[in-house]
């Protein structure tokens, strides 16, 4: 029964939201009040009903209803509790359905925390997300219904795919999700934007903690799936170039640019159709990343199961919205008026430099992602596009950005003399010199690529330093602040962590007995046994590694392999001892003839500053976000008085 | 309208294209290795009858189809009826790999959905699945009078593979 209810409230969902993605848009368009009002409870009666047909398959999940063909195919009885719950998006069913959940989710955020703006702007922007959702909930309803009936019922689930059976990968998906669909909130600003050709400072400012929100999901959704991915598959990497990896690191490119873009445009006023085609590009990038992964076109670890009409649908679905949106683009865009003009040299022109250079970063990911799928539908062709390609595209197109990232907080608004940059630049340059000629050494080795690393981090970490303790010694300054130096301080705790482990990592892939030794990166490693324990669905063989340096054994690490009684495939349970500047990794490979196994054992240098850095660049959002000005009661249009407020702001020294 | 502002609109409409190309190619097709070699030999027992043994070189002579399933396998239950309905109007044998499974779990399920097999050679440990580069259960393998693998299909095989694809091959192999 349950699950019938579940689906009743998945229909009902459409519905509402039909009327959700209609009517208020009519009413804003044709001034009729009784419409622009029905915006905020169809938001919050599809929330509502979204949240009872997730909690229905929640429900079908714990109680193991293996008569419902989702959860038998993705769940079991053995299954420990918390992972039937992370089950329920183990697939592409119930993935989607949390899609829609969360669009729902922050659909009503909108409703409930936009009582200070201009009701009608909210019409809009709500109808517009009730118009996505709308097309979701067909999507879902047609080709992937969650709640199909498997008739007779299986006595027992499939169960999950063991590698989602960590729990990492529970949160992993509703983080990244809640990033993805964060998004179309900024493009529904914009599309409302658009609609109503007021695209204005306030507009502007309206859209920046949902953009700012939506990005720290998303920069803390992609960490925690490479942390997964570091510590789970036991192939020591962080990072891929899987086409689904780049599915979701292109719109974490635009939505970067689009945050200081928006920047510009609620201080300056300027670049405003460029914030609005960044605003739907991110949301487009989404939904492509969306359709790649489910439609099968591209081959990737991570693909659903796949179904032809689902990718037709998908890619209906986004020829329908992005179409749409772009056309509506090339329509309004040209009325809107320019902002303020800026010279040569200042902090608007910087900006705008940084974000091509990040659009040019997000277009070649894009197109090495695409490639494979291009050359064949020319019938050139299989080929598929690996690392080197995208970390000989990715170094140029970065170094210039984080180059103009520790200069551009100094610059001004407008104009800003380059001599006066350079004079207050000449401390962090020469400790990134310095930094990048000796660390390198002092590491075992100067490359270009290692010296240019540390040089780039120590400019942009040291200029941060600098800049706040001068700021800190006048007042406190405001929230904002913070959050650019905290953000900026991330990427170069983040550019330190990747320069190091890809300069200097060791591996070791050896054949082991017990009693047998490995050395590396002045780690000794001396494997004692292996034997087999038991889990609760599955059973393992567990290794005893003793680590030692210069003599002292400092601990045991035991790394397993699971066999898990659902699957055909071993598991790798890599053991690590986390450290401030190094892990040590061991993982267990295949086992050999008698008690000798493969084993991996890596030396991994600063690794762990790689999501350190990503970490304090999310913390670098929630500060965005807590500033005070977003919660100050906007008045009506009140684009004169930032300007005003700008213009001062630049015209003191 | 100004044509510069087109240009993010022409690029979508030039990346559709590429997309709607891409949807009916396949980039997992990748041939099979073992198709047109000879199909690997084994010799296993008899799922019903344990007493029994079965090998691949008894039905040399014919053309036969040989399906890799399990009791486990929610996707073998959607195949189920079409492989039933084409057991009934076949000319050629149909033999099973009953792959990782227990044997009462598997003869549970024959008898309660029917059974479209003239024998299951049962495969306990999975070792002949291996050797048929078995990576997705079902899948199926067929193979020609003289022992060789002529076509393999991975997932569920719909009437429509077996109109389209299946059928036409068998009377092609046992016209030569």
């Amino acid at each position: 029964m349950t699950p019938e209810l579940g689906h009743f409230a998945l229909i009902l969902a459409l519905c509402v939201s039909l009327v959700q993605g209609t009517l208020p848009l009519l009413g804003a368009q044709y001034a009729r009040r009784e419409w622009i009002v029905l915006a905020r409870p169809a938001a919050q009666a599809t929330f509502l009903l979204m949240l009872a047909s997730f909690g229905a398959l929640a429900w079908s999940f714990y109680a193991n209803d293996f008569s419902v063909q989702y959860v038998a195919e993705h769940s079991n009885s053995q299954l420990p509790t918390v992972y039937r719950f992370g089950a329920v998006w183990g697939g592409h069913e119930g993935s989607l359905l949390l899609w829609v959940f969360m669009l729902s989710g922050w659909s009503v955020a909108v409703a409930f925390f936009s009582r200070t703006l201009d009701e009608t702007m909210v019409a809009r922007v709500i109808a517009v997300l009730g118009l996505v959702m709308t097309g979701l909930l067909l999507f879902i309803l047609f080709t992937s219904n969650p709640f199909n009936r498997l008739i007779p019922a299986a006595e027992n689930g499939r169960d999950l795919n063991p590698l989602l059976q960590d729990p990492g990968l529970v949160f992993h998906p509703p983080m990244l999700y809640m990033g993805y669909v964060g998004f179309a909130v900024a493009f529904a600003f914009a599309i409302a934007a658009l609609l109503s050709g007021r695209l204005d400072a306030a507009w502007a400012r309206w859209s920046r903690p949902w953009t700012t929100g939506a990005w720290i999901f998303l920069t803390l959704g992609i960490a925690l799936g490479s942390w997964w991915a570091y510590y789970e598959l036991g192939w020591g990497g962080w990072w891929f170039w899987d086409p689904v990896e780049n599915a979701s690191f292109m719109p974490w490119l635009l939505g970067t640019a689009l945050l200081h873009s928006l920047a510009v445009t609620e201080k300056r006023g300027s670049f405003k159709s460029w914030t609005v085609l960044l605003a739907i590009g991110a949301f487009s990038l989404s939904l492509l990343g969306t359709f790649l992964v489910r439609s099968g076109v591209l081959t990737s670890v991570h693909a659903f199961a796949t179904d032809p009409r689902r990718g037709i649908f998908i890619l209906i679905l986004l020829v329908l919205v992005v179409g749409a949106s772009l056309t509506l683009f090339a329509w309004r865009a040209p009325k809107v008026a320019l902002g303020g003009a800026f010279g040569l040299i200042s902090r608007e022109s910087m900006l705008l430099t940084g974000n091509v250079l990040l659009v040019v970063a997000c277009a070649s990911v894009l197109l090495g992602t695409l490639y494979p799928l291009i050359i064949d539908a020319l019938k050139l062709g299989k080929i598929s596009v690996g690392p080197p390609y995208f970390n000989a595209v990715f170094v140029p197109v970065m170094t210039p950005v984080l180059f103009l990232l520790a200069a551009v907080p100094l610059a001004r608004w407008k104009h800003t003399d380059i001599k006066e940059i350079a004079l207050r630049m000449w401390i962090p340059g020469a400790l990134a010199l310095i930094a990048g000629a000796l660390v390198p050494i002092a590491m075992g080795g100067w490359t270009v690529l290692t010296g240019l690393g540390v040089a780039l981090s120590i400019w942009v970490a040291a200029s941060g330093v600098i800049q706040v303790v001068r700021r800190v010694r006048s007042s406190m300054p405001p929230a904002s602040f913070w959050a650019m130096h905290l953000g900026h301080f991330g990427v170069a705790v983040f550019v330190f962590g990747v320069t190091m482990v890809g300069g200097y990592q060791e591996e070791q892939d050896v054949r082991m007995e017990p009693g047998d030794t490995v050395s590396v990166g002045g780690y000794q490693f001396k494997m004692i046994e292996v034997k087999d324990v038991p889990g609760p669905n599955y059973s393992a063989a567990q290794g005893a590694f003793e680590v030692s340096r210069n003599g002292k054994v400092s601990q045991v690490l035991q790394p397993e392999k699971r066999n898990y009684f659902s699957s055909t495939m071993p598991m790798t349970e890599a053991a690590i001892d986390a450290g401030f500047t190094r892990d040590v990794y061991v993982s267990l490979g295949e086992p050999l003839e008698g008690k000798a196994w493969a084993v991996r054992v890596y030396y991994k240098p600063f690794v762990d500053w790689i999501w350190g850095g990503c970490l304090l660049m999310a913390l670098g959002g929630v500060f965005a976000i807590t500033d005070r000005r977003y919660r100050l009661r906007v008045k009506a249009a009140s684009t004169v008085p930032t300007e005003v407020a700008a213009g001062l702001k630049g015209a003191t020294p | 309208m100004k044509a510069k502002f087109l240009i993010p609109l022409g690029l979508f409409v030039v990346l559709v294209g590429f997309l709607a190309v891409g949807l009916g190619l396949d980039p997992r097709e990748v041939p099979s290795p073992l198709v047109n070699k000879p199909a690997p030999l084994f010799k296993l027992t008899q799922l019903e009858q344990p007493e029994l043994a079965f090998a691949p070189e008894e039905l040399k002579g014919k053309v036969w189809l040989f399906n890799v399933w399990a009791s486990w396998c929610v996707a073998c239950r959607q195949e189920h009826p079409v492989l039933m309905e084409f057991s009934r109007s076949k000319n050629i044998p149909v033999i099973g790999l009953d792959y990782k499974d227990q044997r009462k779990d598997a003869m549970g399920v024959l008898r309660r959905a029917g059974n479209p097999y003239d024998l299951t050679a049962f495969d306990g440990d999975g070792r002949v699945g291996i050797d048929y580069g078995v990576y997705g259960v079902p899948e199926s393998y067929l193979i020609d009078k003289a022992g060789v693998i002529r076509y393999k299909h991975i997932g569920p095989i719909t009437a429509e593979d077996l109109q389209k694809k299946i059928i036409p091959l068998i009377n092609e192999l046992n016209k030569s």
